[in-house]
């Protein structure tokens, strides 16, 4: 048994990675989405511009062992968004 | 703020009923023989039905099922028992913290960790494959 929680995206609860148009990509629990944004919780962000881990190693950690939040609270523009993944699933 | 026990408690039941030692405090977690000698499963309980509703079946099917077991077993309570939880992760600092997790340790080392991404969605049975593959490997 647990608590659920209806009138949210079928994605509430679960770890998403977030790909968009530039260079974030954003790793965190879903809270909510619709057409307008995507509202994350515990985040963690990689700028490929910035950092030296390359997307790619930095989500088969993600993948592997979660991620440390660097954001309680976050929302992501969807117009940027170009798509939304279980981080389970990669 | 904290769910209300009367909530939380029978969550707290689908573990200890069978078997898991409760582990409330830092010095309890501290004196946990599972995090130092042996075989040792420690489960970070968690009220959210999105992800703790499967691991605790989870976890009971594994055992019930697993021909080898760890020798200890016991759970702390996420956002509940917050000493006991930050100690818990204590033992095992390089890992991200999520809950509900699980954390097996070997010998006084971190063998294995399911965290909260690989239970979310999941059925009990595709848990419990998991942690049974783990208990395989490792006991």
């Amino acid at each position: 048994m647990g608590t659920f929680h209806t009138g949210k995206h079928e994605l509430h609860g679960i770890t998403v990675v977030v790909e968009t148009e530039g260079e974030e990509t954003f790793v965190g629990r879903c809270d909510d989405m619709d057409d307008e944004k995507v509202i994350l919780l515990d985040v963690d962000v990689h700028r490929a511009g910035e950092s030296e881990v390359s997307k790619e190693d930095y989500l088969r950690q993600a993948a592997q062992w979660g991620v440390f939040a660097k954001h309680r609270h976050l929302v992501v523009d969807r117009s940027k968004v170009t798509a939304v993944n279980r981080l389970g699933e990669l | 703020m904290p769910y209300s026990p009367l909530l939380v408690k029978p969550m707290r039941e689908e573990l200890t009923a069978i078997g898991f030692e409760e582990l409330m405090t830092g010095e309890e977690v501290g004196n946990w023989p599972g995090a130092k000698e042996g075989t040792g499963l420690l489960v970070i309980n968690s009220v959210c039905g999105c992800a703790a509703g499967m691991a605790r079946p989870g976890v009971r099917l594994a055992l019930e099922e697993s021909d080898k077991k760890p020798a200890h077993v016991a759970t702390v309570f996420a956002g509940q028992d917050q000493e006991a939880t930050a100690a818990a992760r204590g033992l095992f600092p390089q890992v991200p913290p999520s809950s509900p997790s699980m954390a097996f340790f070997k010998d006084g080392e971190l063998a294995y960790f399911l965290p909260r991404h690989r239970i979310e969605g999941r059925s009990a049975e595709d848990v419990a494959a998991d942690l049974k593959s783990a208990f395989a490997e490792h006991c």
